[in-house]
């Protein structure tokens, strides 16, 4: 029976290795054929892998130290999904020092493949996508097991999800370097790799709901509905904004269905709600299950939850044109994106009030606990980033912001502080538990990551918020006479110190994640450092007795 | 969840739902006042904002908002704007011939001004944020007092208007053939070393100077002093287009390249073009007009200077 499967699976690889080949042989592009290659040579792989019968995680399972046996729940994708988030973070945010330099560098562009136009999807898709969705698998299917008391639902489908979203990163990633994009941001993925993200994006949705439905608690808890929301509304915003024609079923061009105003429109509907559904409202679905249990505290407000929630989910999706001020959208939809803007700001810090507040009564863990430390700053950053999101929409202040470093600095104050920081604090909770160490490696470690990273979104921040007011008032600057004073050489130039301490502050962060991942495989080898508690009571031991009696005064 | 049930928690003194997950419990705390009413608020300001301001999609356009307030209006006002404050400089400036414009020294200080606001947005990618070209690729200068083509304004604005080899009748041309083979190699050392010489970056010698005579004086001229009507550049001054090595003059002589500019007049008005021509001529080296075209003692006159 087994040798049956086997033989079938084998057959099965073996068929997709063909097809793979036969789209190499008859592509009309470079970047298509490469790509049939990776999944002819993948394909390939798991032929011999399943010939021998051979279970190939057994190996890696070794190396990452993963506990053998049967769990209580089902946590092999789990392990996986933070393994995979600890790499493609490390690819992300060397990606994105890279290109700081290069920006301020013009020198480190190395045509055609290591230039700018094509690392900066390359890291910003590592962030987002690999970073971050790898995160988001990993502690969905961690908390939903959880909060439902219950195993998750189609195990081998949640193991061709993980593997599933692995290789779509690999494509993407590999495409943007080769130079194949569809010139979407956030959205670069050609046709093909959107097909296949799409079927993986159905199974996880699947799995999802399943283990929801065969679920034995009562009620679905609130991070369920924040992650629900984020995996549905990421399946239409996908499907609807990569909707295209291939030029050639073998080749990797393809056309937009959409045109002019209309596109850009969908496309920002996509990019503002890939920030509302994925980078908030899957990342607020961690903090929800992540920040009470760290704290040990009940969630602050049951009413907030449901009443931010739904206010949150109905206001974002019509947000999106305010990515299009003073451009060709017409007026009304411009009107209708600010407005709901500013309608957002509430929703959106019903969440951080949601989770700071859940704090309550818990406070000193601030001092003492660098993981409560790392989510109170996401928390805060979360905040400070939904307030500026609502301001910059304003069309005053857009039509200063708009096209400047600003806008840099926003997302960035955003993803490292708020997406970066729950996430770290995400992982330093998971890692011991999933490996079943009794701690992290090292706590002061985690500290060290804290204050390296804060510091470097410091940096980053101010330096793009100074670079982008000073680049959106050299651009309308007019002298008294009546002409621009500045060219946009200028204003290049006038940037240039701005750049380096962006890079430094991300050279900070980054080197906060290399402590990260030194501590995390450490902790993976059950190795736990030496060291002083994060907090001591001073204890006098000559203080510690009653007053002697010579000490009363002689009247 | 009856009344008796419920517990309440200790820090907060807040009961709680009542649900729990994996231990998460959550407490009843109402909205936060503040929170509320500044959502109120917002919602408030945004359908007022709605009624003020183009909004509400209906089935042919949209409404257009009690302010009557429109992008592109609010675009053509600002325009309109500058446009009136400039208006009777551009004016003036029009109906002025260009070597007039230095006789009145505030217009002038405004075509400067004008000039260089152009000049940043169609020449600073050619020659430079401050006009200083890039010199070995063979895009000129313009702060010095070296001209290929006449730098009195009136030149310089023709210059500008009809470009440098652009195809068509009235424009500047002037090419030089390549000489690929028409030397050995002793021939062309010797040249070389000539050139070099005109000035001053070596001795002259004989061979050389016979070879120049016969192949290059007739537009370089005998001294090397260049010639304005066909663009050829000076070669007994310390200002090389492409390079002053014996390698790059070589390279040059063997194979020349020749520098294009676009003919503006097709794209710029005249007005802006006369204030490109002033700011230009500001730059240090602008030439005053002379009435008969005489270029060689303008030129040695500024030689000497």
């Amino acid at each position: 029976m087994q040798a049956e499967s086997a033989l079938g699976r084998v057959a099965l690889w073996f068929v997709i290795a063909l097809l793979a080949l036969a789209a190499m042989l008859s592509a009309k592009d470079g970047g298509f054929a490469a790509h049939a290659l990776i999944v002819a040579v993948t394909a390939f792989a798991l032929v011999l892998v399943s010939a021998a019968r051979f279970d190939p995680t057994t190996s890696l399972n070794s190396f990452f130290r993963i506990p053998p046996g049967e769990s209580q729940y089902d946590d092999d994708p789990v392990r996986w999904g933070v393994l995979a988030t600890m790499f493609w973070g490390l690819a992300g945010f060397v990606a994105g020092l890279y290109i700081a330099l290069q920006l301020a560098f013009p020198q480190l562009n190395f045509e055609p493949y290591l230039n700018f136009g094509r690392l900066r999807p390359l890291h910003t898709s590592a962030v987002i996508f690999a970073f971050g969705g790898n995160a988001l698998l990993a502690t969905s299917f961690y908390v939903v097991q959880r909060t439902c008391r219950a195993k998750l639902a189609f195990p081998s489908l949640a193991r061709f999800v993980f593997w599933g979203y692995q290789m779509f990163i690999v494509l993407a990633a590999t495409g943007y370097l080769l130079g194949v994009t569809q010139s979407k941001e956030y959205a670069e993925p050609e046709w093909y790799v959107d097909l296949w993200l799409t079927i993986v994006w159905v199974a996880y949705l699947i799995v999802f709901v399943a283990t929801i439905v065969k679920r034995k608690e009562p009620h679905i808890y609130v991070a369920n509905w924040f992650f629900l929301a984020f995996i549905i509304t990421v399946a239409m915003l996908h499907v609807v904004n990569n909707l295209a024609i291939p030029v050639s079923p073998t080749g990797s061009r393809s056309y937009q269905v959409f045109a002019g105003v209309q596109d850009a429109l969908t496309q920002w509907w996509y990019g503002h709600n890939a920030v509302g559904f994925f980078l908030t409202a899957g990342f607020l679905a961690m903090m929800y299950y992540f920040v009470p249990k760290q704290a040990e505290r009940p969630v602050y407000s049951y009413r907030l939850s449901i009443i931010h929630f739904w206010s949150l989910i109905f206001l974002y999706i019509w947000a999106g044109p305010h990515h299009l001020h003073y451009t060709a959208l017409p007026d009304w939809a411009q009107t209708l994106g600010m407005v709901f803007s500013v309608m957002l700001w509430m929703p959106s810090w019903g969440g951080m009030i949601n989770g700071l507040m859940t704090l309550n009564g818990a406070w000193d863990k601030i001092r003492t606990d660098p993981i409560i430390r790392m989510m109170v700053m996401a928390l805060a950053f979360y905040g400070m980033s939904t307030f500026e999101g609502p301001m910059m929409s304003i069309k005053a202040v857009n039509s200063l912001s708009h096209y400047t470093d600003w806008t840099i600095g926003h997302v960035h104050s955003g993803a490292l502080g708020w997406n970066g920081m729950i996430t770290f604090a995400c992982v330093y909770y998971l890692v011991p538990r999933l490996w079943k160490r009794k701690r992290m490696y090292s706590l002061r470690m985690i500290n060290w990551h804290f204050w390296l990273a804060t510091l470097g979104i410091v940096f980053y921040a101010a330096s793009m918020w100074v670079a982008g007011v000073t680049q959106g008032l050299m651009w309308r600057e007019y002298g008294a006479d009546g002409y621009l004073v500045n060219s946009f050489a200028d204003t290049v130039a006038a940037l240039h110190p701005m750049y380096l301490l962006r890079a430094f502050g991300g050279l900070l962060y980054l080197s906060g994640y290399v402590i990260m991942i030194w501590n995390v495989w450490q902790t993976l080898a059950g190795r736990v450092r030496e060291e002083a508690p994060m907090t001591e009571t001073p204890h006098d031991e000559n203080a510690d007795r009653p007053l002697p009696p010579a000490a009363v005064p002689a009247e | 969840m009856a009344n008796d049930d419920k517990r309440i928690d200790q820090p907060t003194g807040t009961e709680f739902v009542g649900h729990e997950w994996d231990g998460i419990e959550e407490l009843n705390t109402p909205l936060p006042r503040w929170w509320l009413w500044t959502f109120y608020l917002t919602v408030f300001w945004g359908l007022a904002y709605t009624v003020a301001y183009p909004a509400w999609p209906m089935i042919s356009g949209a409404t257009q908002g009690m302010l009557g307030w429109t992008s592109r209006g609010q675009l053509a006002d600002e325009m309109d704007l500058a446009d009136q404050a400039r208006m009777s400089v551009n004016e003036r400036i029009a109906a002025l011939d260009v070597e007039k414009l230095a006789a009145d020294p505030e217009l002038m200080e405004q075509a400067i001004a004008g000039g260089a606001a152009a000049f940043r947005v169609n020449c600073s990618q050619c020659h430079g944020s401050g006009a200083a070209g890039y010199q070995d690729l063979g895009y000129p200068n313009l702060n010095d007092d070296d001209w290929l083509w006449g730098g009195s304004m009136s030149e310089i604005e023709y210059t500008i208007t009809h470009g440098i080899r652009q195809p068509g009748e009235d424009r500047r041309q002037g090419v030089m053939p390549p000489f690929d083979g028409a030397f050995d190699n002793a021939q062309m050392a010797a040249l070389v070393s000539h050139v070099r010489s005109l000035s001053g970056l070596e001795q002259p010698n004989a061979a050389g100077a016979a070879t120049y005579a016969d192949n290059c004086a007739a537009c370089h001229g005998t001294a090397g002093e260049g010639n304005r009507e066909l663009g050829a550049p000076r070669l007994d001054d310390a200002i090389w287009l492409r390079g002053s090595s014996a390698a790059a003059i070589r390279a040059q002589i063997v194979n020349p390249k020749m520098g294009a500019m676009p003919a503006f007049g097709e794209r710029l008005d005249p007005v802006t073009i006369k204030m490109l021509a002033a700011f230009v001529h500001s730059r240090g080296g602008g030439e005053d007009f002379v009435e008969a075209p005489v270029e060689e003692p303008v030129a040695e006159a500024d030689a000497a200077e």
